[in-house]
């Protein structure tokens, strides 16, 4: 369903994703895991076409985000980092252009948005204006308009940061029930997150993959945050990086 | 076209929720307003000071409404519209960029060209209702005097024109940036300099200055406020939507070539 062949993008010298490469089956939620700044969500939005490559290619069920961009996007539900809601519009409304831009058909979209709403649990707020909702409604109508077009593939970039325990709960509970026949991309710098909810692993360190394999065998012998710990620190280290980790010295 | 309804639709309404709308209308009415209270009151004053004078009594014959009060209300406006169009528009794309919103047109199966004409739609129809609630003045004055109509129309859309000229350039100066002040001045200082830009054409010899002529808003805005239509001014009018516009289009795929 995704397939990500050495994707790379330099911002002038710097390399912010540096070849990277991994594959999503049908039906997989992914967990991306990485540090902050190791490119997670340069990866992302190359793969929803918001940003083009500098080199490599991604192909996004059968289609290529270069070439066939379109063809992705049409395909593609993205909630980004942050949830990209227009604040003086209600939810319903906002959901109703969200399902035209999408190209879901005119007799079609009034039933997307109730799927959507219902979905998402939105229905005592769908009147409401998205400025005055709060933090964790404004992230499950960020949700709602990722899968408004009922898209084969969802990418999303920390659906739960920011929002307090019993929301991040509801989240991901809410994308667990999202997969099925879906191929959902999840972001996160949570471990406990991936372990509750992902099938599949994929750890990247400043810009390139240290790590791809299922969810049960990183944790047959270890915590998921050991595993992370581990692999993560002896990639550093390889790099032998120029500018050390500001972290205290181990003084025992 | 869907798309491009879909988007118009969406910035023509966040247009009228927002408060600057209301603002730049308001604004806009008001010095109108004023103007056209001064320029009848000038011309009442000059109608009856000539018309005592006994010998000059054809001239106040002569003294016309168009000349006297609408062509100077038009330049008037064109003036105010310099300073209030980049008002409108510099949210259309600063302030998706900076919330966010930018990400979800672009990564929606949507081409670049069709975001930047429904954008357009949406601010041309906001602003055409702007320039439209000014011809209560053009209606006062058939009402009560006897201005040429044939003028009248012509200079009303020699304003509407310029003010879509005016549109495109301030949409191209909000796709640059992410700060709506900074697009605002940039495209508040472009098009003062659209404006000026003819003032040293009698000074730069014939071909600049022909060209200096030929690419000032003002030229060919004057030409239509004293009723002339030419298909010079038309073209100009429509190269100018259309030149800005793909400019700005170049500028929102620009994120695609970095």
């Amino acid at each position: 369903m995704i397939e990500v062949h050495d994707l790379t993008k330099r911002y002038g010298d710097r390399a912010a994703v540096n070849g990277i490469r991994f594959t999503a089956e049908k039906g997989q939620i992914l967990g991306f895991l990485g540090p902050n700044g190791a490119g997670k969500s340069t990866t992302m939005r190359m793969l929803t076409g918001f940003l083009p490559p500098s080199g490599g290619s991604a192909r996004v069920a059968g289609f290529d985000v270069t070439t066939q961009s379109e063809e992705v996007r049409r395909r593609i539900g993205y909630l980004p980092e942050n949830p990209p809601l227009y604040p003086e519009m209600t939810v319903r409304s906002y959901l109703t252009f969200v399902a035209r831009l999408k190209g879901v058909t005119r007799g079609r979209v009034r039933g997307a948005c109730d799927d959507a709403i219902a979905r998402m649990g939105l229905a005592e707020v769908e009147g409401r204006l998205l400025a005055h909702l709060s933090k964790g409604f404004k992230q499950r109508v960020g949700l709602a308009q990722a899968l408004v077009h009922d898209p084969e593939v969802l990418v999303l970039d920390e659906p739960t940061i920011g929002l307090d325990p019993r929301q991040i709960i509801e989240i991901r509970s809410l994308i667990r029930g999202l997969s099925g026949d879906r191929t959902v991309i999840l972001s996160t710098h949570i471990l406990p997150e991936v372990s509750q909810i992902c099938d599949k692993v994929v750890i990247i360190n400043e810009g390139r993959v240290i790590c791809e394999d299922s969810r049960e065998n990183l944790t047959r012998d270890a915590t998921l945050e050991e595993v992370f710990l581990r692999l993560i620190t002896a990639d550093t280290a390889e790099r032998e990086a120029p500018e050390p980790a500001p972290r205290p010295e181990d003084g025992a | 076209m869907r798309n491009v309804f879909t988007i118009a639709g969406r910035e023509f309404r966040s247009i009228f929720t927002s408060p600057i709308a209301y603002v730049v209308l308001t604004g806009f009415l008001l010095l109108g307003g004023w103007f056209f209270f001064n320029l009848v009151a000038r011309f009442n004053l000059l109608v009856s000071m000539y018309s005592s004078f006994q010998q000059m009594g054809d001239t106040a014959t002569r003294l016309n409404l168009n000349e006297f009060v609408l062509a100077p209300l038009l330049q008037n406006l064109a003036v105010i519209l310099v300073i209030l169009v980049p008002m409108i528009t510099m949210r259309s794309f600063a302030e998706e960029k900076r919330t966010g919103t930018y990400e979800l047109l672009l990564t929606s199966p949507v081409g670049t060209g069709q975001i930047v004409i429904g954008k357009f739609l949406g601010a041309a129809g906001f602003i055409t209702i702007m320039v439209g609630l000014t011809s209560i003045y053009g209606i006062i004055l058939a009402a009560f005097g006897n201005p040429e109509l044939g003028v009248m129309v012509s200079g009303y859309l020699g304003l509407l024109l310029l003010a879509l000229s005016f549109v495109a350039v301030g949409l191209f100066a909000s796709s640059l940036t992410e700060n709506q002040i900074i697009a605002a001045v940039t495209g508040l200082v472009m098009l003062l300099l659209l404006f000026v830009i003819s003032w040293p054409a009698d000074s730069a010899g014939e071909t600049l200055g022909a060209i200096l002529r030929y690419v000032s808003v003002t030229e060919h805005f004057g030409e239509m406020v004293q009723g002339i239509i030419d298909t010079k001014s038309l073209i100009y009018f429509a190269s100018m939507v259309i030149g800005w516009m793909f400019l700005t289009q170049r500028s929102v795929e620009s994120i695609r070539w970095r």
